[in-house]
């Protein structure tokens, strides 16, 4: 029997490891039937942007085919595909206050708009909850 | 679903953009929504529990920012609701912070008793 993780991300896209590690746990989880919640939070919400687009990398003088550029919307739509696959639940919600400020609002299929509420509720209903926050000493 | 121990350490991230501290909004938003939960103001944080802070006067050129982050009267917020809210001592102390600035109702603890207050919580999350 699968148990429920609810997880908060926070950074942009190509800020740190913090991303890649938190997409890494969201899919040791699924891959061991454990349903996952992912609430994206103020620059994590540009994680399932449809408009990103993979780029060719001049200094090696590859081209975008050549390269294969990953993005994260493309990384969390094979997460939500591999969820599909294996009966382990994977749900999205994108922060829409933090969407708002920040303006691009088209997302890959998955993803919702939510806010708090729904976190609370998520954390409330879920076996135990980590937060993958932005971390700055300023 | 227990009690969480918020452990705030990252300051001042965003605080004027945002007109407050995204996790401090997040934790009142949680609290409004039934989550209980205890903030721990650690490092730089400690300074979210100083009265009076004023950070209004950001203008680019004829805009002015008229509703600049008052982290301090959201903290007082929520110690009004009943949320335990704790400074590290030493750390505190290392920024030259004796206490009497501190916002009414914050708790000042030793860097010892952290420890204690993980084991009274459910869940800890470190900001």
């Amino acid at each position: 029997m699968g148990k429920n993780l609810t997880m908060l991300v926070m950074d942009a896209p190509y800020e740190s490891a913090n991303s890649t590690t938190a997409l890494r746990i969201v899919q040791s989880a699924l891959h061991k039937g454990h349903n996952v919640h992912v609430f994206a939070y103020e620059g994590a919400v540009t994680l399932t942007l449809k408009s990103q687009q993979p780029h060719a990398n001049p200094a090696k003088g590859t081209t975008a085919e050549q390269e294969q550029h990953p993005t994260t919307k493309d990384w969390i739509k094979a997460l939500f595909e591999m969820s599909k696959g294996n009966g382990a639940k994977l749900e999205w919600t994108n922060c829409g206050l933090c969407v708002d400020e920040r303006g691009p609002a088209e997302w890959i299929d998955g993803p919702k708009r939510g806010g708090p509420p729904e976190f609370a509720r998520s954390v409330i209903a879920s076996d135990t909850t980590l937060v993958v926050p932005t971390k700055r000493n300023c | 679903m227990g009690r969480v121990l918020n452990i705030v350490e990252t300051a001042y991230r965003g605080t004027l953009e945002e007109q407050d501290d995204t996790v401090i909004w997040l934790s009142t938003m949680l609290k409004n929504n039934g989550l209980e939960m205890s903030l721990l103001l650690r490092g730089n944080a400690v300074n979210y529990a100083v009265k009076g802070q004023d950070a209004s006067g950001l203008a680019f050129g004829a805009l002015k920012q008229v509703h600049p982050p008052e982290i301090d009267k959201d903290i007082a917020k929520l110690v009004s609701k009943d949320v335990p809210v704790y400074v590290v001592k030493e750390d505190a102390d290392d920024r030259g912070l004796a206490g009497s600035e501190f916002v009414k109702g914050i708790k000042a603890i030793p860097r010892a008793r952290i420890s204690g207050l993980v084991v009274d919580h459910d869940q800890v999350w470190h900001w």
